[in-house]
């Protein structure tokens, strides 16, 4: 291979890649930008009128459905790392010569369907199917009692939907930890509890910070657990921003809602990166 | 005392795998479940004839292989584009390195919502009938982030002194890249194209923004749970857990292997 064009190749390799991603991301979010400063409806046809003034109404009309999908995002991402840490530790300090069968049993449940997984939630969750009508029978549970349609089971289905996004990161930062710094500690007479919150939980914070993105981030924009799930009261801007695109047709408030929703992940992704300290995405 | 603390870790553990595992159990076997006539969410008793109901209702498979033909264009060029970008970016120094990671990992972090959103507010604009090569198209973009990153994973921990080896003992760049290297990083490749698989397979938010008349199975299945969704959906559900399964346990059983020759190869140090 001639020397003189070897400094072509990596610009070669990522050609096709990056111009996809070119065309048909960064393009669109360009699009989405102009349609939400745009006027009309798709009878009259649209013009880009510069209607700046789009952005307070949507953010005035559907505040409640945003307030809410950043709180169910919270608790769901709260409730994957509480769930999740504890198995991620399991697997990377006891699992020993099982860790990629036990990873693979974390994972093998996702490879059905998102939907067809949410689905079988309903399912058991249902009022008087298997598992709730069986309590009810035996009188453990009062018959109007109900999880379906609450934002418990909105946040249940998430929480159960995005826990393999935490379990993930946060084994893989617990791994690389040299089990000896925990041995000095003990051996320095920390307890093994402080041992724990001093060595082992700083250095997996990388984990956790990655674990957290890759849950809150889709969560707060999920509709599909509250479509299945849930109910009227617990609509979230998802489903908002999919009915303004697919029923209403309100092209340019759905754009300008889009967009007010990636800039409030922008925003609050980098408070917690903040919060968290650059340390926390550097150590390890 | 102690000794009840250290089983606590292994049992919550056990409790979370069958927690993870109730839905699909659930799946599964309500795939077998005769409905008679009613809705899929009581057991009214056991038959194995929606195994083979399932392939004589084209309004179930129709949109199967819909969703199967476009999850296998999206990974074979997702998962050559971005093998090729995984390649430029671990193995060499190029301006533009700083946008190009952005430009990866900002649709990583987008909402699906968004992308999709998006994508279809490109194709209005432009006047473009969204269908099945839109699906495919939108299915590419978002693919092509995971599989760098899976294949950039597994080229940095690759051990360059095996390509110098090569090298030394004369062979030319071409030949060492088709003997030593693409080999090995096989498994990487292969756990990203699974991955992308996988993605597009399952994906509904992005599909149902850019898929116009097309249905694809997971938007089959969510207009279907209006009304009750049939057992043959379970079938269909089951059996690509099952080949999944088959899939990672094959994958697994073969970078084990491959190992093994690495390491019989490998210099003593």
């Amino acid at each position: 291979m001639a020397r003189r064009f070897r400094w072509l190749i990596p610009y070669l390799f990522l050609l096709p890649g990056g111009l996809w991603l070119l065309i048909f991301f960064v393009v669109p979010m360009l699009v989405m930008a102009s349609v939400s400063l745009q006027e009309g409806t798709i009878g009259t046809g649209y013009q880009l009128t510069w209607n700046f003034a789009v952005y307070p109404q949507v953010i005035d009309d559907w505040s409640p459905q945003f307030v809410r999908s950043v709180i169910y995002a919270l608790i769901v991402t709260l409730a994957t790392l509480l769930i999740g840490f504890p198995i991620a530790y399991t697997i990377a300090f006891r699992g020993g010569r099982f860790k990629n069968i036990l990873l693979l049993l974390v994972i093998l449940p996702f490879f059905t369907a998102f939907i067809i997984r949410t689905l079988a939630w309903k399912l058991i969750l249902a009022d008087s199917g298997f598992v709730l009508g069986t309590a009810k029978d035996l009188g453990l549970l009062s018959p109007g009692f109900h999880v379906l349609a609450t934002p418990l089971a909105v946040v249940s289905g998430l929480t159960y939907n995005f826990l393999p996004f935490m379990v993930l990161p946060v084994y893989v930062a617990l791994e690389k930890i040299d089990p000896h710094l925990v041995e000095a500690a003990t051996d320095l007479y920390a307890s093994r509890t402080q041992a724990f919150l001093r060595v082992t939980l700083p250095l997996a914070m990388p984990g956790v910070f990655a674990g957290s993105l890759l849950v809150f981030i889709p969560a707060v924009g999920d509709f599909i657990n509250a479509a299945i799930l849930g109910s009227r009261d617990t609509t979230m801007i998802g489903n908002i921003i999919q009915r303004l695109f697919l029923n209403t047709n309100a092209y340019p408030e759905a754009s300008a809602l889009g967009f007010v929703l990636m800039a409030a992940v922008l925003v609050l992704v980098a408070i917690y990166a903040r919060v968290v300290g650059a340390r926390g995405l550097t150590t390890g | 005392m102690q000794r009840i603390s250290r089983a606590l870790l292994p049992i919550y553990t056990a409790l979370a795998v069958g927690y993870l595992f109730l839905p699909i159990s659930v799946m599964i076997a309500f795939s077998f479940n005769d409905p008679r006539g009613r809705q899929n969410i009581t057991w009214q008793g056991f038959t194995i004839e929606n195994y083979f109901d399932v392939w004589r209702r084209p309004d179930i498979t129709g949109p199967m292989t819909d969703s199967l033909v476009i999850a296998i264009v999206a990974t074979i060029v997702a998962t050559a584009l971005g093998t090729l970008i995984g390649l430029a970016l671990t193995r060499y120094e190029f301006r533009g390195q700083g946008p190009l990671n952005l430009l990866i990992y900002v649709p990583m972090a987008t909402p699906e919502v968004i992308l999709g959103a998006s994508l279809l507010a490109l194709w209005v604009t432009a006047g473009i009938q969204r269908g099945l090569e839109t699906i495919i198209i939108a299915h590419i973009m978002f693919n092509i982030s995971f599989v760098v990153v899976t294949v950039r994973a597994r080229i940095a921990g690759f051990n360059r002194s095996l390509e110098e080896a090569a090298m030394d003992l004369g062979a030319d760049e071409w030949t060492t890249f088709r003997k030593v290297t693409f080999p090995l990083i096989f498994p990487g490749i292969m756990a990203a194209a699974l991955l992308a698989f996988a993605l597009s397979i399952d994906d509904y938010v992005i599909t149902s923004f850019v898929a116009g008349q097309t249905t694809t199975f997971p938007l089959w299945v969510y207009g279907a749970s209006r009304f009750g969704v049939p057992p043959e959906v379970n079938v269909l559900g089951t059996l690509i857990f099952v080949v999944a399964f088959i899939f990672i346990v094959a994958q697994i059983l073969w970078s084990r292997r491959q190992r093994w020759t690495l390491r019989s190869t490998e210099a003593s140090p």
